[in-house]
């Protein structure tokens, strides 16, 4: 019972990471119906950002807790101007363009990337700093949850509260959703739409940022790499949920946590990507829209 | 605009620039001296370097949109110059005995090196043809295409391990394999369409690598399957010099039977009706197209490209490994299909020579190659949408209507 505590708990944990992520695939493509192929790279460099920030503090003798809300701050800072950034150069001019255009367009910024932080930092794996406090009170429980793992989730769920509260309430999350049912009536309306577009970058590159600086500092390691995978993988959970569809995110990444550390603590950790796949095209047959996606009739 | 204006502009976009590369360009931290480095010069460089290069940004977007307003009113657009090139018997003819010509003495002319290149980018002509059937003509993005070439090398390598056949004899076999995998893909994505496929493929591409990658017993794990042999000439072995001029004919001979089947393709009855999909499913159903069998035919008939290119691959290097066909491979290829232009052949050649062949020769500046080759992505696609040489679709000409 304790082991799949233990398993249970890793997934929920890896899940949350993939949800932070994927809500940046979820929302991008619900607007302009894009897949950010860049958006692995950008919370990749969320995560740059946290270690170099992070170094240059510790080596200045600060405070563990203080320097791990600085360089999160300061990594969501800069990925949102990375994500903006790069909606200005890669993605608006192609706006009307094909969607494949845009495709290899992101795949081109992702490329691009990799290779500048590569360049600038370095291809070697970089130790994280470990940030995040061991808790008194969770003690007795180490072996089943460690402390990093109760920030993850904490700070996750604070994220999904404020996100929905954003989107359900304010009138920027009100004009997201215009856009997302309906550009061209938005436009109509007298919704900014390329307002609404750089937010919905910003806000996906945030959380992508935070993600970043949470599972590096619970991994302890970084390198240039680390954004293409998690990104592939945050994107399999936003498909399985739905794309376009945010609790979907939430859904069909915490589902994808769970389905692989339960194959890897059950099963084996050798095929747990190729099951996580499978699992991903067993459930597309049933459900070609997702978990959670609506599949729309097409109009003639 | 007023260049005082213009100035300012420019030069908020330097510093937003200088701010933007500020940690990952300016701080290098030395984490086992534990010791912070600053270069400040790189700053310097980026602030210099995206001021000017921010005038020629807007200008070159400022032509674009004027180029696309003109095309908007109705000027008639003009055929792009290749196309005419194409089109014109005189010029045509002899360029394209020059080219063969060239592509005959090529390897007698230049180094073993050179000609190993030309082969590796031959090998990329085919695999982007095929790609192109799947997503050029009949619109399936597919993110996973190099499972069929990983497919294809692998039935060759261990063919060849087990029971000794021969080059000739496994390249049917790795092309019927192929079209057997893509087959395989194609039954549980029939329903999916546009990113649910993408990301499927994507899937599917990645599965067959951990499979290879970790059934230690079937495909010896990471560590590869070497010794390959390489093609005999009806049982005539050759010195590895001449093997590979050999593989360079069989590269021409099976690109130029390419080149033949899929342009007599895309005019049969199956190439149109990819055609129509592409363009609108529902409209191409309503026609009474078997949406199911078009999708798995050009399923099948993109991966058995792949599962050719996959045994002369095998057979080129005489050494593969899960590693050599990573989802970066996919990508270059989907891209070899978009730069060089969807649906049209001489453009998926020259994208995928100038793709294969430029990196090569760029390894002067091999470090910068692949920045070079992401930032060519993103321009060639605000720029060129089309890609290099656009497929001009079959259109009808009304002489009579322009002259009124």
């Amino acid at each position: 019972m304790e082991y799949f505590a233990e398993l249970f708990l890793g997934g929920l944990t890896r899940g949350s990471i993939y949800a932070l992520i994927a809500l940046g695939y979820t929302m991008v493509y619900g607007i302009i119906g894009l897949i950010n192929f860049a958006h692995g790279e950008i919370y990749m460099i969320g995560a740059f950002t946290a270690l170099i920030v992070a170094s240059v503090l510790t080596l200045q003798g600060w405070n563990h807790i203080a320097i791990l809300v600085i360089a999160s701050i300061v990594a969501v800072i800069y990925s949102s101007a990375y994500g903006y950034t790069a909606e200005k150069l890669a993605y608006k001019p192609l706006r009307r363009a094909p969607r494949l255009s845009a495709l290899i367009s992101a795949i081109g910024l992702s490329l691009f990337l990799q290779n500048y932080v590569l360049l600038a930092q370095t291809s070697d794996f970089l130790p994280f700093p470990s940030l995040i406090p061991e808790f008194k009170f969770n003690e007795p429980y180490e072996h089943i949850i460690s402390s990093s793992e109760i920030v993850i989730l904490t700070a996750t769920t604070i994220v999904m509260v404020v996100l929905t509260f954003l989107i359900k309430f304010t009138k920027i999350g009100k004009a997201m959703r215009a856009t997302a049912q309906d550009r061209n009536m938005a436009m109509l309306l007298g919704v900014d739409v390329d307002k609404v577009i750089s937010i919905t970058f910003i806000i996906g590159s945030a959380t992508a940022a935070l993600g970043g600086v949470l599972i590096a500092s619970h991994i302890g390691q970084i390198n240039f790499y680390i954004g293409f995978i998690a990104g592939i993988k945050a994107f399999v959970a936003a498909v399985l949920g739905g794309i376009g569809s945010i609790p979907g995110a939430v859904l069909g990444s915490l589902v994808l946590g769970w389905t692989e550390s339960f194959f890897t603590g059950y099963v084996s950790s050798d095929y747990e990507d190729v099951f996580a796949f499978l699992f991903l095209v067993f459930i597309l047959i049933f459900r070609p829209a997702g978990l959670l996606g609506r599949s729309e009739t097409e109009k003639v | 605009m007023k260049p005082f204006q213009e100035i300012k502009k420019s030069f908020l976009v330097s510093a937003w620039f200088m701010f933007l590369t500020f940690p990952i360009m300016v701080i290098r931290v030395n984490t086992v001296e534990n010791m912070v480095e600053w270069r400040w010069k790189n700053m310097l460089l980026i602030g210099v370097g995206s001021f000017f290069l921010s005038f020629v940004w807007r200008y070159l977007i400022k032509r674009r949109d004027v180029g696309k307003k003109k095309i908007g009113i109705g000027k008639t657009q003009k055929t792009p110059l290749i196309q005419r090139i194409i089109k014109e018997r005189r010029i045509l003819v002899p360029t394209l005995i020059l080219v063969s010509v060239f592509a005959l003495v090529f390897p007698f002319i230049f180094s073993l090196y050179q000609t190993n290149i030309m082969i590796t980018g031959l090998i990329y002509v085919m695999l982007g043809l095929g790609l192109n059937i799947v997503v050029g003509l009949a619109g399936l993005l597919d993110l996973g295409y190099v499972a069929f070439y990983a497919v294809g090398a692998y039935v060759y390598a261990l063919l060849n391990h087990h029971f000794g056949l021969g080059f000739w004899a496994v390249l049917p076999i790795g092309a019927g394999v192929g079209a057997f995998f893509g087959i395989l893909l194609g039954f549980p994505v029939l329903r999916l369409r546009g990113d649910y496929l993408a990301i499927v493929t994507l899937g599917f591409g990645e599965i067959i690598r951990l499979i290879l990658e970790n059934w230690n017993e079937f495909s010896f794990g990471p560590s590869g399957i070497a010794n390959i042999s390489r093609p005999s000439f009806f049982g005539i072995d050759f010195s590895v010099h001449n093997a590979t001029i050999y593989i360079y004919y069989i590269m021409i001979g099976l690109v130029l039977f390419t080149i033949f089947v899929v342009n007599r393709l895309q005019d049969s009855r199956i190439g149109r009706a990819w055609i129509a999909l592409r363009e609108d499913e529902v409209a191409c159903q309503a026609m009474g197209i078997d949406k199911r069998a078009t999708k798995l035919t050009a399923f099948a008939l993109g991966a058995t490209w792949a599962g050719m290119a996959g045994v002369i691959f095998a057979a080129k290097t005489t050494f593969i490994n899960p590693a050599c066909f990573t989802i970066w491979e996919s990508i270059i290829i989907l891209c070899i299909v978009v730069l060089g232009g969807m649906g049209s052949i001489i453009g998926v050649i020259v994208g995928s020579l100038v793709l294969i062949l430029l990196p090569e020769y760029l390894r002067a500046f091999s470090e910068y190659r692949m920045l070079i080759f992401g930032s060519v992505l993103v321009l060639m696609m605000v720029f060129r949408p089309g890609g290099i040489i656009s497929d001009v679709r079959r259109t009808y000409h009304f002489e009579g209507l322009e002259k009124q």
